[in-house]
């Protein structure tokens, strides 16, 4: 430990010194000259004498120090038996080519009886490992450094403290630098060599959440699950664990047999193997074959065999109690210091509450964005469904033109901002098109025929779907989103959010601005809420309703183009992607309550969360949480028949 | 004469808007009784309460010899107990015959097995006829409702409620859009309905209630604002004040 | 009782003598009775077409007769075919299992030959116990029971939390879709007992008759359709005829009418929906053993709007437009998409049916829902009329 804190200074001063000692020196000095000077030292090189030949290399402030060590390590380093000189060789058929330690050139061939491979023993090796990992923790090159740290980070081991100490303090770079008191915790906490040290870096641990500090608590933790008659002294017990409801009791039996406590139990296969084998004339055990057709007879003539002496005897369920009854199932923990076990425990739980709040959190963002996705493609069904009462069956479809718009945008404009900036207006202007066209020829016919309507607009649906399969094929379709929308905001290790999904949400409130805007502020919103109020008297005041009603629909499927773009960003663009998104859209509408732009709003919150909490619970199954949350949906509408922004009294018109 | 129906404080809101405020009313069986008052009174949301149709926040709904509450009903419920309801448009089923539409009226088992294991009775046809004189229909029994004339449909609906025997008839204006002849014949199917059981109509049109000739009640904003015979009411000053406007 | 229906119910007589005359012609021209003029694979085809005539017909009489557009009877049908594919599976796996083991030494005990046969059908969804659902699927018994009771109490249920809180019109509509999605869904999972996606397969091996050649096997299944679909569709007729038919259709055309007149339209509903959901299930027990195999996909949510696509082509509230529609468009979808329609080139595009079947089939639909709101059934009105008045 000493030898590494003088090696650590020295080569402090080296890295400063290296170039006024170099150019001090005349002759120059090179690699070969400081090896010579410890010619034998470096060719039988021991765990005492090598740590000589290292300080002087350090000191030599050779630029290529570091790459010696590391072949010397590897056995890559030889001598040349007729003058002794150190060089790198590999092995080239009969022959060694030979490398100049200084210059890297080329040195000639020598035969292999000419040279000798230096092998320093593991000792030696470590010894020069630890020197190296000061060397590259140290490398001028952030990049080393950055490897050195991975490494560490790999194979972790108690060495590693010191140098990795020593380079804390002439460590330039912040980041580095914190990366490196982080690792230097890790390892005192788990190499540390006092109790106190330990608890010491420990308990500073308690404060991170990256994954790197939990696994290494957890390591600290590590059990093995154990079995004895008695419960041994000095020994690390994690917990003792109850046969049955902590351990299944088959289990807990293989342990004992494992820990040859317990005779090995007889298989229902060995069973029938022994059986088998023992058929005399038709006959085993005394029973004939055709009776052994069921478990307990095979037992029976299994145990007659047994008591032939023929196979080993069964073990019976009083045997199995007995041996569960009369042993000790515990874990215990490899660490053996129960201080410094009690210690990570404590920081373990500490870190995980505190992950689990910020998973919570993130789990909120996640619900957010999901949100925003509900929120804009429910919205624009919102309109329709609830400002006209039409049910537009081909909302799906609307959405899924946007993303192709998108799509196809990109293929004439590379560059993918521009393609965007293009695709969102044009997304929408194709849409309220569609929607205008949709409203004219078919809707204005079947308004108050509600159920009609949802029929035709299904047929539409039907049409446009293998339209667009036939157009642009069944394979998913690419909607690259410009490199600015690829990254994530990370708020630690936990939190993070993507920044297609911000983008989204803003997306959502800009919408909900516009609509709330259009409807309440805007001579076009007034006329549409008259409209739906009282058709007759709009019309008598001057407002056309056809005009009204086309202009309503084509906003709501504009809408839905523009959903479909922000949509097809993220997820894939598909012929099918609108239908997997109508089924919640129209829930949305519905468990909102209709008619209602916050309602919209408060129903895509709850769907979304809901659907978010339940991954929640069941993470890797989210066709579950698909199932529970329309579930839950189809009760809510018992309850809140009107969704949750419910109009009341007349208005409400039932 | 004893009380049918009684509301006794009867309130409710929507949205803060109180449509009925502390409404209490009584009517007996037999009696006619009309319901009249300015638009927003709460003459129909006053049907809607008694038929079940809206729950009010507070007050007492009580029906019949043992005063049982209608507020615990459904409107289903309601109407097996002996309460008919007209609504203001006419609604008859108009997909079926008028014979359809009176059997699906007469007072039989209601239960989804009892109808779909009913089978038809000379009773029942006779009551059909009868009704189908009643309200001047006979001719045209076998005929699909959805071709009658806009009076004959009212006159349907009202017999519809014949054939439910109901103790309490509420009409909601039986006599819009009717010629006067109709009327006519309209008052006289509602003055002998009433002399067997309690009926309530509800009505803007003043010549008909005056030829009704009976009690006649003024809501206003959500209560009573004067009962009497229409010679009485329209001589008080509130209800004057409330027709003109002050 | 029925003597008097059917002679009041004279176009019920008509279309039972048109399915008896049609069940007799193929029989006689299918493979099993040596003249082979249809196939076994197309004899299949019109056993499948029948079963889809019922859920049709059920179809008619909860939207056309009652009003509720349910876009959930298409699952009520793939229930009944799963019920019924369990114990199909099941049987059969078995007989195959009891045979291999047999050629042990020893015979094979209960367990062994659960075990084994829960290894053979779940082994592709990585698991090998049965779970809880193929409790009774060694029974064909339970399982038939099963086929009416799981569809029907699962109506009953969702129709009760549905009607009571009156949930109406569309609303309704997107209730029964969800509770088609949700059970799709939940079909789809690896963990959900019924193999996920890979869904029930070898439904068309029949355990017990193994060496009966699949050509009669076909017929049999033919006349248990042909006579499930008269049986269906006498009792249906029976239902929306008389007083009963009198009420279920108040209740379409004014719900709350009904309600004032002393009816408890909540029944009702309740039971005409779960009735059809019952008959359903039926017509998807007979379905599926005839297709072979049944998975999640067809009870998706999409299934459910065909249907509705059917009736109203065939015409809604006329028993005989919903077998009309359901036989037209199935079949026709059939010789669509399987390539037995001649593909019309235009020099620069050749439009191919495969590709195209959907887009006309969209269309028609809303030219349909426009034009002929009475779908094709709303023609033989037109005839009708006609000859009243000549």
């Amino acid at each position: 430990m000493v030898r590494a804190l003088l090696l650590a200074f020295a080569l402090c001063l080296s890295l400063s010194g290296a170039d006024a000692q170099t150019a001090d020196q005349s002759p120059p000095e090179t690699l070969q000259t400081v090896l010579q000077r410890h010619a034998d030292e470096v060719a039988n090189p021991g765990r005492r004498s090598v740590s000589v030949v290292i300080e002087d290399l350090v000191a030599s402030g050779q630029p290529n120090v570091a790459t010696f060590l590391e072949r010397w390590q590897d056995k890559g380093v030889f001598q040349r038996s007729s003058d002794g000189l150190f060089f790198y060789a590999k092995r080239q058929g009969s022959e060694y080519a030979l490398t100049d330690m200084s210059t890297g050139d080329s040195a000639g061939t020598a035969a292999a009886d000419m040279i000798t491979e230096i092998r320093p023993n593991g000792g030696v090796r470590r010894v020069i490992g630890a020197a190296l990992v000061q060397f590259q923790l140290s490398d001028p090159d952030p990049a080393r450094r950055v490897a050195a740290l991975d490494a560490i980070s790999r194979s972790p081991d108690a060495d590693q403290i010191e140098p990795l100490r020593a380079s804390i303090d002439g460590e330039q770079d912040p980041e580095l630098k914190r990366r490196k008191e982080r690792l230097a915790g890790h390892l005192r906490a788990r190499f540390g060599e006092t109790t106190e040290d330990r608890i010491d870096a420990i308990s500073a641990l308690s404060s991170d959440l990256d994954v790197a500090t939990r696994s290494v608590l957890n390591l600290i933790l590590t059990t093995t699950s154990e079995v004895a008659a008695k419960l041994p002294e000095g020994v690390n017990v994690a917990r003792v664990l109850k046969v049955g409801s902590d351990i299944p009791e088959a289990e807990a039996y293989a342990r004992l047999v494992a820990a040859d406590l317990a005779p090995r139990p007889v298989s229902d296969d060995e069973i029938k193997a022994a059986l088998t084998a023992n058929i005399r004339e038709g006959r085993v055990g005394g029973l004939p074959v055709g009776q052994l057709g069921s478990r307990e007879s095979r037992e029976n003539a299994y145990d007659a065999l047994a008591a032939q002496g023929a196979v080993p005897a069964r073990v019976t369920a009083e045997i199995r109690t007995a041996a569960l009854s009369s042993n000790v199932f515990y874990d215990a923990y490899a660490d053996r210091d129960p201080q410094v076990t009690d210690a990570a425990r404590t920081a373990l739980d500490e870190v995980e509450a505190r992950v689990a709040r910020y998973q919570m959190i993130d789990i909120g963002m996640d619900a957010l964005s999901l949100a925003s996705i509900y929120f804009l493609a429910a919205i624009g069904l919102a309109i329709t469904f609830g400002v006209m009462g039409v049910i537009n069956m081909a909302h799906g479809e609307f959405i899924m033109m946007g993303a192709y718009t998108g799509y196809v945008v990109q293929l004439f404009i590379p560059d993918y901002t521009i393609s965007l900036l293009v695709a969102l207006p044009l997304a929408f202007a194709v849409t309220f098109g569609a929607g205008v066209a949709m409203e004219r020829l078919v809707i204005r016919h079947l308004y108050h025929r509600p159920l009609e309507t949802l029929l035709a607009t299904f047929g539409i649906s039907i049409a446009l779907q293998q339209l667009a399969k036939n157009i642009f094929g069944t394979q998913a379709r690419p909607l690259t989103s410009p490199g600015w929308l690829d990254g994530a905001w990370v708020i630690n290790d936990v939190v993070q959010i993507a920044n297609i999904r911000i983008a989204i949400f803003v997306l959502a409130l800009i919408f909900l601005g516009l609509i709330l805007f259009v409807l309440k502020r805007t001579r076009l919103g007034l006329e549409v809420r008259s409209v739906t109020q009282n058709p007759g008297m709009a019309a008598s005041m001057g407002i056309n309703p056809d005009r009204i009603n086309m202009l309503t629909f084509g906003l709501g499927s504009g809408i839905a183009g523009i959903a479909g773009v922000a949509i097809g960003l993220y997820a894939k663009v598909t012929s099918e992607m609108g239908a997997d998104y109508i089924v919640q859209s129209f829930m949305t509408v519905v468990v909102g309550g209709v008619g209602n732009v916050w309602g919209t709003l408060a129903g895509a919150s709850l769907i979304g969360g809901l659907q978010k909490g339940i991954e929640w619970f069941n993470p890797s199954n989210t066709l579950a949480a698909q199932t529970y949350m329309i579930l839950f949906i189809i009760l809510f509408i018992q309850f809140r028949p009107k969704g949750i922004v419910a109009l009341k009294g007349r208005a409400a018109g039932d | 004469m004893s009380t049918l129906l009684e509301l006794s404080g009867v309130s409710v809101s929507f949205d803060g808007f109180r449509a009925i405020n502390n409404l209490s009313f009584q009517i007996g069986e037999p009696e006619l009784r009309a319901i009249i008052g300015p638009n927003g009174a709460g003459k129909t949301t006053f049907m809607d309460i008694i038929t079940g149709k809206t729950r009010p926040d507070e007050g007492r709904v009580i029906f019949g010899e043992k005063s049982v509450s209608l507020l615990k009903m459904s409107e289903s419920q309601i109407a097996r107990s002996g309460i008919g309801r007209k609504f203001q448009k006419p609604t008859v089923f108009e997909a079926q015959t008028v014979r359809e539409n009176l059997a699906m009226a007469l007072s039989n088992p209601r239960g989804p097995f009892d109808v779909l294991l009913y089978r038809k009775t000379p009773t029942g046809a006779r009551r059909i006829e009868e009704i189908a004189a009643e309200i001047g229909l006979t001719d045209h029994l076998t005929r699909r409702s959805g071709e009658l004339s806009h009076g004959q449909k009212q006159w349907l609906e009202i017999g519809m409620l014949l054939a439910q025997d109901p103790r309490l008839l509420l009409v909601d204006e039986p006599a819009a859009g009717m010629t006067p002849a109709e009327r006519e014949h309209t008052t006289d199917l509602l003055k002998r309905a009433a002399a067997t059981r309690a009926v309530v109509v509800v009505e803007h049109d003043m010549e008909f209630v005056r030829r009704l000739d009976c009690k006649v009640t003024v809501l206003n904003e959500g209560s009573v604002l004067a009962e009497g015979s229409l010679d009485h009411v329209t001589k008080n000053q509130d209800v004057i004040d409330v027709y003109l406007g002050r | 009782m029925k003597q008097g229906f059917l002679s009041k119910n004279p176009s019920v007589l008509w279309f039972l003598a048109a399915l008896g005359f049609f069940t007799l012609c193929v029989t006689v021209l299918s493979e099993a009775a040596g003249i082979g003029l249809i196939s076994t694979s197309f004899v299949k085809t019109l056993g499948k077409t029948l079963c889809l005539c019922l859920v049709a017909v059920a179809m008619d009489v909860v939207w056309g007769y009652c009003g509720i557009l349910s876009l959930g009877h298409f699952a009520f049908f793939g229930i009944g075919g799963y019920a019924i594919g369990m114990w199909l599976m099941y049987a059969r796996t078995e007989i195959i299992v009891v045979k291999s083991l047999s050629a042990a030494a020893i015979p094979p005990t209960p367990e062994e030959i659960t075990a084994s046969v829960g290894q053979q059908i779940f082994g592709v969804v990585g698991a090998t116990d049965f779970p809880w659902l193929w409790a009774f699927a060694d029974s064909l018994f339970l399982q038939l029971l099963m086929v009416v009771l799981v569809p029907g109490l699962l109506a009953l249920v969702f129709g009760w939390l549905a009607f009571r809180s009156r949930v109406t019109g569309v609303y309704l509509s997107i209730l029964t879709q969800a509770m088609t999605l949700a059970l799709s869904l939940y079909l789809f999972q690896n963990d959900s007992g019924l193999r996920g996606n890979n869904g029930l397969s070898g439904l068309q091996n029949i355990p017990g008759f193994e060496q009966t050649p699949q050509a009669l096997i076909s017929v049999w299944f033919f006349w248990a359709s042909a006579l499930a679909l008269a049986l269906g569709y006498v009792l249906f007729a029976w239902v929306v005829s008389g007083k009963m038919g009198s009420v279920v259709r108040g209740i379409r055309d004014n719900e709350s009418r009904v309600r004032f007149l002393g009816y408890h339209v909540e029944t009702y509903k309740l039971f005409v929906f779960t009735l059809t959901a019952v008959a359903s299930g039926i017509a998807g027990a007979l379905y599926y053993p005839q297709a072979g195999i049944i998975n999640p996909a067809e009870i998706a949510p999409i299934a459910s709007i065909y249907l509705a696509v059917w009736v109203a082509i065939g015409g809604r509230g006329r028993l005989y437009g919903a077998v009309l529609g359901a036989a037209l468009v199935s079949l026709l979808s059939s010789w669509f998409t399987g390539g037995g329609a001649p593909n019309i080139p235009l020099g620069f595009y050749t439009i191919q049916w495969t590709d195209w079947w959907l887009v006309l089939l969209g269309l028609s639909f809303v030219a349909v829902t426009l034009f002929f709101p009475k779908g094709i059934g709303g023609l033989f009105d037109l005839i009708v009329r006609k000859g009243d008045q000549k």
